[in-house]
């Protein structure tokens, strides 16, 4: 197993170049998904535009499938895939397990992802990205995800194995960083999502074929979501991971505290995957007990986790802050953070946007009774962009102004646009997220080629202030679509054209993480003298009284619609 | 020291979380106990929550017994469909069907009494949603869903399907009259 180790001269970030080498080409493929999926977005945005209307219906749902398929699967698991890769081998200072099995798994994804798309492209399987039966795709579009999906688990096993690897070989002392450590949790759900994918799609595929006679839709949106709402939690896990990461690199933060955050990382892995529960609860086949237990990750731990990230992030960035000397007031280490620098200005509009957009529109649209004001509606994709787009499609990102120089050796060009583009796409995506959910709290459906009804035997006219939202979809949609296409383009264009960098001195054996366990305790700023971190608290109640208010006008609404029972 | 490099005290699982961490903790741990109070709440004391009444059916028994509604009850036609306009039966029940691509048949209701609608679809899946009020309901093939509901105020009510159906799905808008 004879590898090569390069230690970046900027970092002191060590490499193994087998694994670097599969950490670029899962970087690089996710990104060319997100340009496909970037493209697609545009599609759909400007047709839902109702001034613009521009596809007929049929490409139009064509293309709506496309943009979910791309996005969501294909451009969002590459990624962690890469991310996966770093969180071990990088991090822990350790070759990579078994290099060329990962080759297999990074060509799997390949095949099927594409596999996938011809099957889109080709007409038959304008299905969405749910692919609810008993409407039925062409054979191998389930057949390519059944392969990605293979792919993407391999992955996570070789992400197991290079944790094994650094254990036996002793690269590090004492516990997993907390980075490497939520990036486990990711892994782990994505197990699970992938098995249960595996139980659904699989069936499904062989009825496709014509060999089982048919998949009950009920069963089938189940076990579906299992997949379809986990991997989102795969991604929350991995993006509240890379907002730790970043507020390390930058700030030199530790976290507040491990305990903390090591449990809250636990929680996800033991209630996220209820929340297959969230896209039924309007159905007709479970109960409401089952509703009610499942919706809220066994009364909201999930969500607790997720508060208590949302907490300690901020709080480690302010802690490290205020020991630097910025503690005038609540909010001067928040001033006096690197806001030019995208690194920084992506990741905290990442956490600010999850917390706030995506967090408490989430909560709300998963509460049982309120999720009939939603199910289906325009509120629930504009949801998901607060969370999958704002939360982790910008994580990423920021990310990767990171990685562009440490892991490509390259110089990101453009510097000023560089600065720029985290504010262009997270806010645009965050007001695009808002008049969305706006539209649909106006009742507007998702996945609806025309909200004029065209064809139809009545009329039914929306209100002017759903029209009004539409409008401003497209606009906001077409702003958000230029500021990620602004991103592929810096960083494809770095990645040819950038000044070149220093790799580094390269070495045939590893250097371990050097113990620093027994020095540092005695000295630690941690155990006892904990650094108050007022301003947190300060952001953190604000986001509770939000979250507290937008929650009860959902019950006042709810309670002003026909009597149900 | 950070996040990226193991814990630097070992035993980090034995250093006391600080006042403030504990104290978010368990505002959100309440805040999680009143979120999951409500909807138990609400299954007491609220008016609007979701029937557990659900049969298995297939669709050719679904299709029959809502003709055999739409037989007895209808009041009149409407549109160059010749759409029938149902009332419901004595005992205020009546039967919608979803199909690619139209809510069969209209209804026709009145403010303030209970109905039972009997809900299921006949090929794919479909989304009950009504409109201006905003209630929305998954309609599934192979369940028949009876949905207790209590119009408040009369008008004409557009029934959207909001569960994508195909390349019809946007022409597919039903009726509902409360008088």
């Amino acid at each position: 197993m004879a590898t090569t180790y390069r230690t970046c001269p900027r970092t002191g970030l060590q490499f193994d170049l087998k694994a670097e080498k599969l950490m670029r080409w899962n970087a690089v493929a996710g990104v060319l998904w997100l340009l496909v999926g970037g493209i697609t977005a545009l599609l759909v945005i400007l047709t839902r535009w109702p001034a613009i209307k521009l596809l007929p219906p049929d490409q139009f749902y064509l293309i709506l499938t496309a943009h979910g398929i791309d996005m969501l699967i294909l451009w969002i698991i590459y990624f962690e895939i890469a991310v996966l890769y770093f969180a071990s081998s990088t991090l822990l200072r350790c070759r990579l397990a078994t290099p060329n099995l990962a080759w297999v798994g990074f060509w799997l994804m390949a095949i099927g992802g594409i596999m996938t798309n011809v099957a889109i492209f080709q007409g038959e399987s304008s299905v969405m990205f749910t692919s609810y039966v008993p409407m039925q795709a062409a054979p191998h579009f389930y057949l390519g995800i059944i392969l990605f999906a293979v792919g993407a688990l391999i992955g996570c096993g070789v992400f197991f194995g290079t944790l094994v690897v650094a254990k036996r070989d002793k690269t590090y002392t004492g516990s997993l960083p907390l980075v490497s450590f939520g990036a486990m949790t990711a892994a782990i759900i994505a197990v699970f999502t992938i098995l249960s994918g595996a139980a659904i799609l699989i069936p499904t595929f062989l009825w496709s074929v014509g060999l089982i006679e048919s998949v009950d839709p009920q069963l089938y949106r189940m076990i579906w979501w299992a997949l379809g709402h986990s991997s989102q939690q795969i991604n929350v896990a991995a993006h509240v991971s890379i907002w730790y990461l970043v507020a390390a690199v930058i700030f030199g933060a530790k976290p507040l505290s491990e305990k903390v955050s090591r449990f809250a990382f636990l929680l996800y892995i033991l209630f996220l995957q209820l929340a297959s529960a969230h896209h039924l609860l309007s159905d007709p086949g479970m109960s409401a007990e089952w509703k009610v237990l499942n919706t809220s990750y066994f009364m909201y731990f999930a969500v607790m986790a997720s508060m208590i990230h949302g907490f300690t992030v901020p709080g480690a960035i302010e802690a490290a802050q205020r020991r630097k000397g910025f503690t005038n007031g609540l909010f001067e280490w928040l001033r006096k953070a690197p806001w030019g620098n995208p690194v920084f200005s992506g990741m905290f509009i990442s956490l600010v946007g999850f917390g706030f957009l995506g967090g408490i529109s989430g909560v709300v649209l998963g509460t049982e009774q309120i999720n009939m004001l939603m199910h289906n509606t325009f509120y629930v994709p504009g949801h998901f962009h607060t969370t999958v787009v704002v939360g982790t499609t910008l994580a990423f990102m920021s990310i990767t102004y990171l990685l562009v120089p440490t892991l490509f050796k390259r110089e990101m060009m453009f510097p000023k646009l560089c600065q720029i583009q985290p504010y262009l796409y997270g806010l645009s995506m965050s007001v695009l997220g808002l008049v969305m959910m706006g539209a649909g709290t106006l009742g507007v459906s998702r996945r609806h080629w025309d909200m004029a009804f065209s064809g139809a035997p009545f009329q039914y006219e929306w209100p002017g202030a759903a029209y009004l939202m539409m409008g401003l979809t497209g606009i906001f949609g077409t702003i958000a679509v230029i500021g990620g296409g602004l991103w592929i383009f810096l960083v494809v264009w770095s990645l040819l054209f950038g000044k070149k960098l220093d790799g580094g001195v390269t070495s045939d054996k590893p250097t371990p993480i050097p113990d620093q366990t027994t020095a540092a305790s005695a000295s630690a700023t941690g155990s006892e003298e904990h650094t108050t971190v007022p301003g947190t608290v300060v952001l953190a109640i604000t986001l509770l009284v939000c979250f507290v208010l937008y929650y009860f006008v959902n019950w006042k609404y709810l309670s002003e619609v026909w009597g149900l029972s | 020291m950070s996040a990226i490099l193991p814990p630097s005290d070992r035993l980090w699982w034995k250093t006391p979380i600080s006042g403030q961490e504990w104290t978010w903790i368990g505002i959100a741990f309440v805040w999680g106990m009143v979120m999951f109070g409500m909807m138990l709440y609400w299954h007491i004391y609220g008016k609007q929550n979701l029937s557990n009444e659900v049969y298995r059916t297939t669709t050719e028994m679904f299709q029959a017994k809502t003709d055999a509604f739409v037989k007895e009850n209808t009041i009149r036609t409407e549109t160059e469909q010749q759409i029938p306009v149902a009332k419901a039966n004595a005992n205020n029940e009546a039967f919608l069907l979803a199909r690619l691509w139209s809510w069969y048949p209209i209804l026709e209701l009145e403010a303030g009494k209970t109905y039972k609608i009997h809900l299921s679809a006949v090929d794919y899946n479909h989304g009950f949603s009504l409109q201006p009020t905003n209630i929305n309901i998954q309609v599934i093939p192979g369940y028949e869903h009876v949905v207790k509901m209590t119009p408040t105020k009369a008008g004409t009510y557009a029934i959207v399907c909001n569960e994508y159906c195909g390349i019809g799905h946007h022409t597919m808008l039903g009726r509902i009259y409360v008088k």
